[in-house]
């Protein structure tokens, strides 16, 4: 396994091209082009502040403005996305690329992990969306707790990359799991405090909340980004790191066992 | 030093079918290396093959389709693990078999040669530094920066080759790929691989072409149902494989003359200018069995054109005949006939044909070009109705030093006046 990353590090560069070219190919031919990156997330926003704000005003957290509760999910929305998206497409990578990994001398793991970065591409370039709406809204921010950012940013993409590689080299032999996974990743969705706080939830289920790791990353792109005041939740952050580098060692270890099996399953 | 040695490899699959390949999660992540397999549901594609390629050699692999060939090649470029046994391989390998394996149609020739290339294992720089020649090589200066979804397949795979050639592997395994271009480019990829073979590089190569074999390769091998039938001079391995497939050919082509309903035929007459094969006749005589031997006496389906051949009908009458006449036929592969005659025609008279013998047809010398040769037999009455005819059951091969073209070639020779001079005739 050590050798199998050692490997994988000497293929940074194609991680990187593909990555591009996956950015690339993905809006070629499309009107708006990259422009897309920055309308899909506006255009979820907006639905949701409708919904949230018009069409059921009562759901909405009680202590927010309406403003500041689309500022509130835009903050959670974000993560989510490239979590959802990235475990969707990997799900579907290796299959998609069936005919490099079984014609071609290729490192299989390079495709999930695509899809990963590509959804990390995707949320860095929201997030001048979300500081255009900060600036916007006048909302505070504390310059401060934003060091912590790319902490989170590192424990998900940790995270994101070990489910990605579990998910893709299961799907090959499970392929059942494709469509379980997308359903799994609505109910997700929902037991995530996404568009509601965690607090608002009620206590029973609180500690059910608390499981699911994603809470915790979403959590803290909250306190990080939309909480005012200096962030004091790092430890959290912390230990999520732990985890989520344990959760990716398991993914590779899972994938790494079963590659021999993809060349001719896949 | 030898650089790819494979000692006793075997590799075996699961079938695929209703049954799932893993039967638990458990057992997916319980699998690896000498988990039992039940042989019911698994298909071994080589069963123990050991070869050793020496480097700077080109090497072939041939046989028929299934024989493993294919799987061979995947074990050696390390796509797949063998199930046991072991294999080695020196240097860089680059396998040319997908080619353009990986191209994403929605972006340009440019971006998937340096995607391409470091799939392969090549730097940035390195495809940099050789962009220009794999362009060129594939011909496509004018569309590199098209995206390749508008590619013809012909250009698709012109990209593919470049880009694998162009790896500058130590050892370069071809899969069945000169197939892919027009005369010249097939021209220039031999011309690459007799380059490769100068800087004393290694050359793997699975094809059914077998003059490719013959011409380029220092040593071949024959799979057979994932086992090695032959290993050693090209010719010699080609020949055998060549007898080895006519034999076939006769074993399908026996079954098919068994299930060919007698009395259905008996009353049509053959009809020279209908090449469709079966057999014919009353069968009051029959032809048993047709061979075919060489000078010495050994039978083959293989001959070198000029060569002595025997045609020997070994033959029964049911009943005594007094009306009977022996004819053979020569049709080329295309159905064209080369040569007929028979006992009749040739101003026979016959006499009394009763019980066992045998009729044999020596033809001195096989005066006819190289290629696939369909053989008739008959006995039959002189007015033409058959005892039993046999219309092109039988295939020989004929093979040529020369590549002379047309059907037959006559005994001949060249004759020069002092003014031309001329070697090598």
């Amino acid at each position: 396994m050590l050798h199998s990353l050692r490997q994988l590090l000497r293929h940074r560069a194609l991680v990187q091209s593909l990555v591009a070219r996956e950015l690339k190919a993905r809006y070629r031919g499309s009107v708006l082009g990259v422009m897309w990156s920055f309308v899909n997330p506006l255009l979820l926003l907006s639905i949701y502040t409708f919904v949230f704000t018009k069409v059921m005003p009562g759901a909405r957290s009680a202590g927010l403005e309406p403003s500041q509760f689309s500022l509130f999910m835009f903050c959670g929305i974000l993560p989510w996305t490239w979590f959802s998206s990235s475990l969707l497409e990997a799900a579907n990578a290796l299959i998609a690329g069936g005919n490099l990994i079984r014609k071609v001398l290729f490192p299989a793991e390079v495709l999930p992990i695509v899809s990963v970065f590509a959804g990390l591409v995707h949320f860095c370039l929201g997030l001048p969306i979300l500081a255009a709406f900060f600036l916007y809204l006048r909302a505070p921010v504390t310059p401060s707790d934003l060091v912590w950012l790319p902490l989170v940013v590192f424990d998900q993409l940790m995270l994101t990359l070990g489910l990605a590689l579990i998910v893709s080299s299961l799907t090959v032999h499970f392929r059942d799991l494709r469509d379980l996974l997308a359903n799994l990743l609505t109910l997700g969705f929902f037991i995530t405090p996404i568009i509601y706080p965690l607090a608002q939830a009620p206590a029973w289920a609180q500690p059910l909340l608390n499981l699911n790791p994603v809470t915790h990353l979403v959590v803290s792109y909250q306190e990080v980004l939309f909480v005012p005041g200096p962030y004091a939740g790092w430890p959290r952050l912390v230990v999520l790191a732990a985890v989520s580098v344990l959760v990716f060692f398991v993914g590779y270890f899972v994938f790494d066992r079963l590659r021999e099996t993809l060349a001719e399953e896949a | 030093m030898n650089t790819i040695e494979v000692h006793d490899v075997r590799k075996t699959y699961r079938r695929h079918g209703r049954r799932r390949s893993f039967g638990t999660l458990k057992s997916a992540f319980l699998s690896g290396r000498g988990r039992v397999v039940q042989p019911d549901v698994t298909f071994e594609a080589l069963k123990g093959v050991s070869f050793e390629v020496g480097a700077g050699k080109t090497f072939g692999i041939i046989g028929r389709n299934g024989s493993g060939k294919s799987t061979m090649l995947k074990l050696i470029a390390g796509i797949a693990k063998p199930t046991s046994g072991s294999l080695s391989v020196r240097g860089r390998v680059s396998a040319l078999i997908e080619l353009g394996a990986g191209f994403h149609p929605e972006i340009s020739g440019r971006d998937n040669v340096f995607i391409n290339g470091m799939m392969l294992g090549l730097s940035k720089r390195q495809i940099a530094d050789r962009f220009d020649e794999i362009v060129a090589f594939a011909e496509l200066q004018e569309f590199i920066d098209e995206p390749v979804k508008t590619y013809s397949s012909g250009m698709y795979m012109r990209l593919g080759f470049s880009v694998a050639i162009n790896v500058d592997p130590d050892v370069l395994l071809v899969d069945e790929v000169l197939a892919v271009g027009d005369e010249g480019f097939t021209h220039r990829c031999l011309d690459k691989f007799a380059d490769f073979r100068r800087r004393g590089r290694t050359v793997l190569l699975v094809t059914h072409s077998l003059d490719l074999v013959s011409r380029l390769c220092d040593d071949a091998l024959w799979l057979d149902h994932g086992r090695v039938r032959d290993h050693g001079d090209p010719r010699r391995v080609i020949d055998a494989y060549l007898m080895d497939v006519a034999a076939a050919e006769n074993r399908a082509l026996s079954v098919a003359r068994d299930s060919v309903s007698v009395e259905a035929m008996t009353l049509d007459a053959p009809d020279m200018s209908n090449a469709a094969e079966g057999r014919w006749g009353s069968r009051e005589a029959e032809i048993l069995a047709v061979e075919f031997a060489r000078n010495d006496g050994t039978t083959s389906h293989v001959f070198e054109s000029g060569e002595h051949v025997a045609i020997q009908m070994r033959v029964r009458a049911h009943r005594p005949l007094q009306d009977f006449v022996f004819g053979v036929g020569l049709f080329s592969a295309d159905g064209v006939c080369c040569y007929g005659t028979n006992t009749d025609i040739e101003g026979a008279q016959p006499a009394e044909f009763s019980g066992d013998g045998q009729v044999t047809f020596i033809i001195e010398s096989l005066c006819v070009v190289a290629g696939t040769y369909k053989i008739d037999v008959a006995v039959h009455r002189r007015n033409g109705v058959p005892y039993d005819y046999h219309r092109q059951l039988y295939t020989i091969r004929v093979t040529s030093k020369v590549n002379d073209i047309g059907l037959v070639r006559p005994p001949h020779r060249w004759t020069f006046s002092s003014g031309i001079r001329i070697s090598g005739l």
